[in-house]
């Protein structure tokens, strides 16, 4: 999908980020459960993912010649699946059965109960790897899927991502494509005070990756770093995007406090209000 | 006559050659111990399809499962320590979550990589293993059952384990291992030894020395750990009365754990549980490591002494 994306595509795209911000308000706070920060700073780099980027078709989600995306962040579920529904991969009332009992929404996703999901994650640090065997597989087959992952910044932590980082390079991955949502903020604080992972570019290329910095919000940018990860056939990217940690929602943004605490009646309807729900229809 | 020794790594290297001839899609993963593992023919033969990965146990698990969630068939080998213990949540959650087509082989196992001492002498993998869903678990007894279980686990879908010594074994069995199925290597009424892996052979010497004074012992041959042959035990039980297991696993989550639940549960008899003690292993050559941990043939000998005189067979 090259090329500068139109104006009404963007707006289209835009639309649909802000029904996503508002279902992962309904979703966390309906569960009482759940990962709002993480969700709100991602919404973006899914939605470009799976409404433009990726080659995916809702009615074959197990389609071998498939783009794949993996959710190392897997928390960030409510992003993924509101993004899924609004795509046509489930009916959109399954959201209300986020984290709830026999329900295919897992409270990370899982593969095996979701059409659509191309990997079960949660345990932060693995998803790299799964990222580089899934491009390995789609090599050996000749088939011609990319494949992207979706990375915490706390993951970039990990060892075992580094470990997966310097197998796509030695492997040449160039349809890899690693996302990291640099939204500077883990469970426990800023990654910068708990354990400091900069400067991420200069590590990503010193680690044989191509980095491309941009800003993870706005969609222009987003597929301008795309498109530029197609023009190392044989080394991988990875996009390091910086975003905001509740972005959307004024009192989520920009601190830890929101990873995993999920809002209150008030506070979640003061989200919507600020989410563009029109007052009549904000109550929950 | 001579006993045959056969080196269980050899017949995996072998198996997978005749896999990769067969499977055209069969892949095979090292993480810097291919010498060990007994991968480097295929890697010669195949080497599209033979990848080292260095030193990342963590990240080759869930490169592993990347590789076959669409069903490919990935064989990774390494030592059991890396497997199990450093890889274990890439285990659970990338493959065995995932329901990805893994068969992930520990070797070097349990006492003998014995001169490099504790740190990579492991004797909890089949304890931690066999308590992942859908985790098949097999442990071969000689290069037969190696063999067997090696193409019987490439035609299974899903994850495995296959647990292998390093050190050559003596031929005991006649390499026509079933997954799920126990193997009757000696016919006994008095007393049945369930035997795993590596200690197999010992536990048909022991059963030899108490047949000369008379006693008949029963041998079952445990390779598949998981799916566990419950019908083979309860049936050993109501058989013979009691049961010893002889497993190079630590007791505390080893086989004996597992035959020890399963009688009580449903045709309780007096079971001893025969493995390392809740120690770890240290420097030794060979298998005398085994007689320093409590797994000599005399000392077999004389734990199923005691169970069958607490039977009433011998006094």
């Amino acid at each position: 999908m090259a090329g500068d994306v139109p104006a009404e595509v963007v707006e289209g795209l835009r639309a649909t980020a802000r029904e996503v911000r508002r279902d992962i308000v309904r979703m966390t706070y309906s569960a009482g459960s759940g990962y709002p920060g993480g969700s709100l700073s991602a919404v973006e780099l899914i939605v470009a993912l799976l409404f433009r980027e990726m080659r995916v078709d809702p009615r074959r989600p197990e389609d071998p010649g498939r783009d794949r995306l993996v959710l190392s962040k897997g928390h960030a579920a409510p992003a993924l699946y509101s993004a899924m529904s609004q795509r046509g991969f489930f009916p959109r009332e399954e959201l209300a059965t986020y984290r709830r009992y026999g329900s295919r929404l897992q409270g990370n996703p899982d593969r095996l109960r979701l059409p659509g999901v191309d990997a079960s994650t949660g345990g932060l640090g693995q998803g790299v790897g799964l990222a580089v065997g899934l491009a390995l597989d789609a090599r050996l087959d000749r088939r011609p899927s990319r494949v992207y992952a979706l990375v915490g910044d706390g993951e970039c932590q990990a060892g075992a991502t580094w470990e997966g980082l310097l197998a796509g390079a030695h492997h040449k991955l160039g349809e890899l494509v690693v996302v990291i949502d640099r939204n500077r903020f883990q469970s426990d604080g800023a990654t910068e005070e708990i354990l400091g992972i900069e400067p991420l570019p200069e590590k990503l290329r010193a680690f044989g990756w191509t980095p491309v910095e941009l800003d993870g919000h706005d969609f222009p940018e987003i597929f301008r770093a795309f498109d530029a990860a197609r023009a190392h056939p044989d080394r991988p990217t990875a996009l390091v995007a910086y975003t905001v940690k509740g972005k959307g929602v004024s009192f989520m943004e920009n601190t830890h406090v929101w990873h995993g605490r999920v809002p209150t009646k008030d506070e979640a309807e003061r989200a919507l209000l600020e989410l563009g729900v029109p007052p009549s229809e904000v109550g929950l | 006559m001579a006993e045959r020794v056969a080196s269980l790594r050899d017949a995996y290297g072998a198996a997978l050659l005749e896999l990769g001839a067969r499977d055209p899609r069969l892949v095979v993963l090292d993480a810097d111990l291919s010498a060990a593992t007994g991968t480097r023919q295929f890697a010669e033969q195949y080497p599209e399809r033979a990848f080292d990965l260095g030193v990342t146990d963590a990240a080759t698990m869930a490169i592993a499962a990347g590789l076959s969630l669409d069903g490919r068939t990935t064989f990774v080998g390494t030592n059991a320590v890396f497997a199990a213990g450093e890889a274990y949540n890439f285990v659970r959650q990338s493959v065995c979550f995932n329901g990805a087509n893994v068969k992930i082989v520990g070797v070097p196992s349990g006492l003998l990589p014995g001169p490099d001492g504790a740190t990579v002498q492991m004797l909890e993998d089949v304890g931690l293993l066999r308590g992942l869903p859908g985790m098949t678990v097999v442990v071969p007894a000689d290069a037969p059952s190696a063999r067997a279980a090696t193409l019987a686990l490439a035609e299974r879908p899903g994850p495995a384990y296959l647990r292998l010594s390093s050190v050559p074994l003596p031929t005991v069995t006649d390499g026509s291992f079933v997954v799920g199925r126990a193997a009757e290597l000696r016919a006994g009424s008095d007393l049945t030894i369930v035997a795993v892996g590596a200690l197999v052979h010992r536990a048909l010497a022991a059963a030899d020395d108490l047949s000369r004074v008379g006693l008949s012992v029963r041998v079952l041959d445990f390779a598949s750990v998981k799916p566990f042959d419950e019908p083979a035990v309860l049936r050993a039980a109501r058989d013979t009365g009691a049961l010893l297991v002889l497993e190079e696993h630590t007791v505390l989550t080893g086989i004996g754990a597992l035959v020890a639940a399963t009688t009580a549960e449903n045709e309780p008899v007096p079971v001893r549980r025969v493995g390392v003690p809740d120690v770890f292993g240290e420097s030794g050559a060979g298998p005398e490591l085994w007689d320093h941990r409590g797994l000599s043939v005399e000392r077999i000998r004389d734990e199923a002494w005691e169970l069958l005189k607490s039977r009433g067979k011998v006094s």
